[in-house]
């Protein structure tokens, strides 16, 4: 592992920001964006499954104020997805912009673009619909080879080979193995078969989906998006809308949260529709219900799995496949059920022989599913440790030590994780660190509080990818201004993260300068350099080496231009930060004067552009504790304590490493307690408000204790690897396992809510 | 109908649809500081001062400031970059969509109470969500203000 000292990175730099959102500067959409555009709303179905059979619209353009309404007849018909991926997509072509078989409760049904909201309000309520009621698909257990289909239409099309079939209501299916797993099931001392199943979460983000459209100066379609994927949002409309990417501008301005949420481009093609036929701005922002019915939310999942081992502890087999529900599009569908396996199996390559990973993913009618924080990896994750605590309960050892004998370990090759490699791994550091600093001994044993009370403890690891091996491209630009400043440009998107800060400190450190001096744009199309955006937690690991790599080149420039100045050849000058010297003669020459000479009679840009890419994904790794105390009466779960021991190789800004880690955990904590996607027995949406899905407030959440154990990763950038998305990970098997230890009963299916607790409770003092 | 109310510090006069609710007033007249998360009163990002008492401008019709005292972020800069560059510090803004609310309600909190225990902290602010920061970042930022305030000689309110 390298120990260095750096002047910027690995410092707990203020993010570049924080003062203008603190205190409430106009940095988001509805701040900077006209007042008066064209209000977008969306009228949506009220059928899970129907086709509309007519659709009358002339009462709505009665209403003052309203400039269009537009329905599935008025839309071109080419199919396209909203999922936010690299080229080609691995997810179907399924949507259009408004499609006559509307196919969750939620749907939309018409467009409806207005002066005021009061207009396009009242509008919606006067366009007539009538629908043809079809049954629903609402169990995703039983949507494979469901009579109904979800996606009868011919011109469903895969554009990549992920093992889908419309006719099947398949999005994807797939398995994958290595070793003989039956075999070596049939061999353990014990074989532990479990089911699991993880509902549909909420990103939830502050700052509901929002677009603003208009034509620019050129008549270009100009886009400003809350968007995490500026690059892939503008292929997004291209397809939908037909036109040329040189007619579309995408960018964003702050983000106000996105968790992957705005990994989908959930509500662009509407007001941008509505722009390109009436040639006026528009604007849709949202409501917190339609964020909630209508957005992107986590892949339900039910994860099967089947876990041999021998007596003394040793984890020999793993044999697990994954249904996931896909909802009424399959955006993300074929690619965050991979992670379920790939980043859970990988914990246990220790002693593994064999493993087998199978999937189907199913559409349903119920809201279309997306990419959330985790990816899939949070549900599987959530599963297999829950086994291994499960296995632990059974052998009678202690959790940890069994997770000590069968990690994977730095410089293990790891089978089911593309047989890349754990270059950097100090998962076995942060269980001995998480063990002390949370007091492991203490806390496990059960502790009755003789009040009705129990307090008792759980554990769980984790893992995760940090970016998307042979596909995520992060590029940066680097530019030497004639004050000896930089600007830094990128198509990365900054949603809260401080990603513009983190890459300003790697170049701050490159280039030898301030952070100060490091002016970070992004992410817009027309000055961006092409990146993938802001997701599969790559934006420190692939875009932070893009600009390492780009200060390399710049100081070359700046070497070559400064030769010119002292008279001598490049390899003579040597970059010193605010200077380059001649060695030999020991004269310097100052940025300015290198900067001022770019712009003069030059035929040399002192700028570069660089793109980066990488082979494998470094997983980051972590352990998380929680002691609870549990009210055997009521069923009510208070979290005492959650501490966590995070490698995420070497934190780039220790303070943002760390609030990320903090935040995670919060959000698992809220999956694991309190929230759920709900629908009644009709399949429409039952926790559309704040009052019904409830986030964790501060006074839900214990005392949390974060720390590092740094591992030196030796393909990324100042040997980091990545941080936002581990962190959600180990809130739902370390809280179920406290619960199991506080109660005897293991709950398999999240949330786990008081009221399912206490009703567990009752029947086990009914049937002991 | 017509309304006259006083906005962070200025005498305003305006004519208003009746429904309208005191938000997007706000907005309307420039005070972008002021957030919408939610429409069920549960986030506390529209969080104004009306008379110095934290209120929800999402729940409450702007006919009915009329004649009271509002304040909004953008009135009280000062008072915020105050203890805000603490909060800074920990990275606690994140997304800082959630951030205008908390720090008003934060504002009421330390006029209310200079001198808050965590606990105290909590209960005062347990109606601002926030989904990025996990909530400790931005007591760990209040508690450095407090204790900074304290070795500077502690006069309250400075």
């Amino acid at each position: 592992m390298e120990h260095k000292e750096y002047k910027s990175v690995n410092k707990p730099v203020r993010k570049k920001d924080a003062m203008q959102l603190l205190l409430g500067k106009p940095v988001y959409l509805d701040d900077i964006t006209p007042k008066d555009a064209l209000v977008v709303k969306i009228l949506r179905s009220p059928h899970a499954n129907a086709v509309i059979q007519e659709i009358r619209t002339d009462a709505a353009m009665k209403v003052p104020g309203v400039a269009a309404v537009y329905t599935w007849e008025d839309v071109p018909k080419n199919r396209f997805t909203i999922a936010g991926q690299t080229y080609p997509e691995p997810s179907p072509y399924d949507r259009l912009i408004l499609d006559r078989h509307v196919r969750f409760a939620g749907d939309a049904v018409a467009i409806i673009a207005a002066e005021t909201e009061k207009a396009a309000l009242k509008a919606m309520k006067l366009i007539k619909v009538k629908y043809e009621i079809l049954q629903p698909v609402l169990d995703f257990r039983t949507a494979k080879d469901h009579p109904v289909l979800v996606h009868p239409e011919e011109d469903w099309f895969p554009p990549c080979p992920v093992g889908g079939d419309s006719r099947r209501n398949l999005v994807a299916s797939d398995v994958n193995s290595d070793g003989d797993v039956d075999e070596v099931l049939s061999q353990c001392d014990i074989v532990l078969d479990r089911t699991y199943h993880t509902k549909a979460f909420s990103q939830a983000m502050m700052e509901t989906f929002r677009t603003y459209t208009e034509l620019d100066r050129y008549g270009r379609l100009h886009v400003i998006s809350s968007t995490q994927i500026v690059f892939h949002c503008r292929r997004i409309l291209s397809r939908a809308l037909g036109i040329p990417m040189s007619r579309i501008r995408v960018e964003k301005p702050r983000i106000g949260g996105g968790f992957g949420a705005k990994q989908t481009a959930v509500c662009e093609v509407y007001p941008a529709f509505v722009t390109m036929k009436t040639g006026r701005p528009a604007k849709l922002i949202y409501s917190r219900e339609e964020s909630q019915i209508a957005g992107s939310p986590r892949h339900e999942m039910e994860i099967r799995v089947r876990l041999g081992a021998d007596k003394d502890g040793r984890i020999r087999g793993i044999d697990l496949y994954t249904l996931s529900n896909s909802g009424a599009y399959g955006e993300h569908g074929p690619t965050t059920v991979g992670l379920s396996g790939h980043k859970s199996i990988p914990l246990y390559t220790g002693n593994l022989e064999a493993y087998r990973f199978g999937y189907d993913v199913v559409y349903t009618n119920l809201q279309a599913a997306g990419a959330y924080r985790g990816y899939g990896a949070t549900q599987g994750i959530y599963a297999l440790e829950t086994t291994v605590n499960e296995l632990a309960e059974q052998l009678s050892i202690d959790p940890t030590a069994l997770r000590d004998i069968n990690m994977v370990k730095e410089g293990m090759q790891m089978p089911a994780y593309y047989n890349e490699p754990a270059n950097a791994c100090a998962l076995d550091r942060c269980m001995e660190h998480c063990r002390k600093m949370f007091g492991w001994e203490e806390k496990y044993p059960v502790r009755d509080m003789g009040n009705g009370k129990v307090r008792a403890a759980g554990v769980a690891m984790a893992m995760q990818g940090s970016c998307i091996s042979n596909v995520d491209v992060g590029s940066a630009t680097l530019k030497l201004n004639e004050d000896g400043t930089y600007n830094l440009i990128i198509g990365a998107a900054d949603m809260g993260t401080g990603c513009d800060t983190i890459l300003a400190q790697m170049a701050a450190e490159c280039m030898d300068c301030q952070v100060e001096d490091v002016a970070v744009f992004g992410a817009d199309t027309d000055s961006s350099p092409y990146d993938s955006g802001s997701y599969a937690s790559s934006t420190t690991y692939i875009t932070g080496k893009a600009v390492e790599r780009a200060c390399s080149q710049l100081k070359e420039k700046i070497r070559s231009t400064a030769a010119e100045l002292l008279g001598c050849s490049p390899q003579e000058t040597v970059f010193e930060g605010k200077q380059v010297r001649r060695l030999d003669t020991g004269k310097t020459v100052s940025l300015e004067e290198i900067g001022y000479k770019s712009q003069v009679n030059s035929t040399q840009a002192l700028e570069v552009t660089v793109s980066h890419s990488s082979p494998i994904s470094p997983p980051p790794f972590m352990v998380g504790m929680a002691e609870i105390e549990l009210d055997k009466e009521t069923g009510l779960v208070t979290i005492l304590d959650y501490m966590a021991v995070v490698d995420c190789g070497i934190p780039v800004n220790p303070a943002l490493a760390r609030i990320q880690t903090e935040g995670g955990i919060v959000q698992g904590i809220g999956h694991t307690l309190t929230e759920d996607v709900r629908y009644d027995r009709k399949g429409r949406p039952m926790g559309s408000s704040f009052m019904q899905y409830k986030l964790p407030t501060r006074l839900d959440i214990g005392t949390l204790k974060v720390e590092f154990e740094h591992s030196y990763e030796p393909t990324g950038p100042f040997g980091a690897k990545s941080i936002g998305e581990i962190v959600i990970n180990t809130p739902a098997p370390a809280l179920t396992h406290a619960i199991y230890r506080a109660t005897g009963v293991w709950h398999r299916e999240l949330p786990i809510t008081p009221e399912k607790i206490a009703l567990s409770l009752k029947t086990e003092a009914k049937h002991p | 109908m017509e309304i006259k109310l006083t906005l962070n510090g200025r005498p305003l006069t305006d004519q208003i649809d009746p429904g309208l609710l005191l938000i997007d007033f706000l907005r309307d007249h420039g005070c972008f500081s002021v957030k919408r998360g939610c429409e069920t009163s549960n986030c506390g990002l529209c969080t104004v001062l009306m008379d110095g008492t934290p209120i929800l401008s999402c729940s409450l019709l702007a006919a009915r400031a009329a004649g009271h005292q509002i304040q909004t972020l953008e009135g009280l800069q000062e008072e915020a970059a105050d203890f805000a560059g603490f909060i800074a510090d920990q990275g606690a803004d994140q997304c800082g969509f959630c951030n205008p609310g908390f720090v008003m309600n934060t504002i009421a909190l330390l006029r209310e109470n200079p001198d808050p225990t965590d606990e105290e902290i909590l209960a005062y602010l347990s109606g601002n969500l926030c989904r990025c920061s996990g909530y400790e970042g931005q007591l760990r930022g209040i508690r450095s203000y407090l204790l900074s305030r304290g070795k500077k000689g502690g006069s309250h309110g400075a």
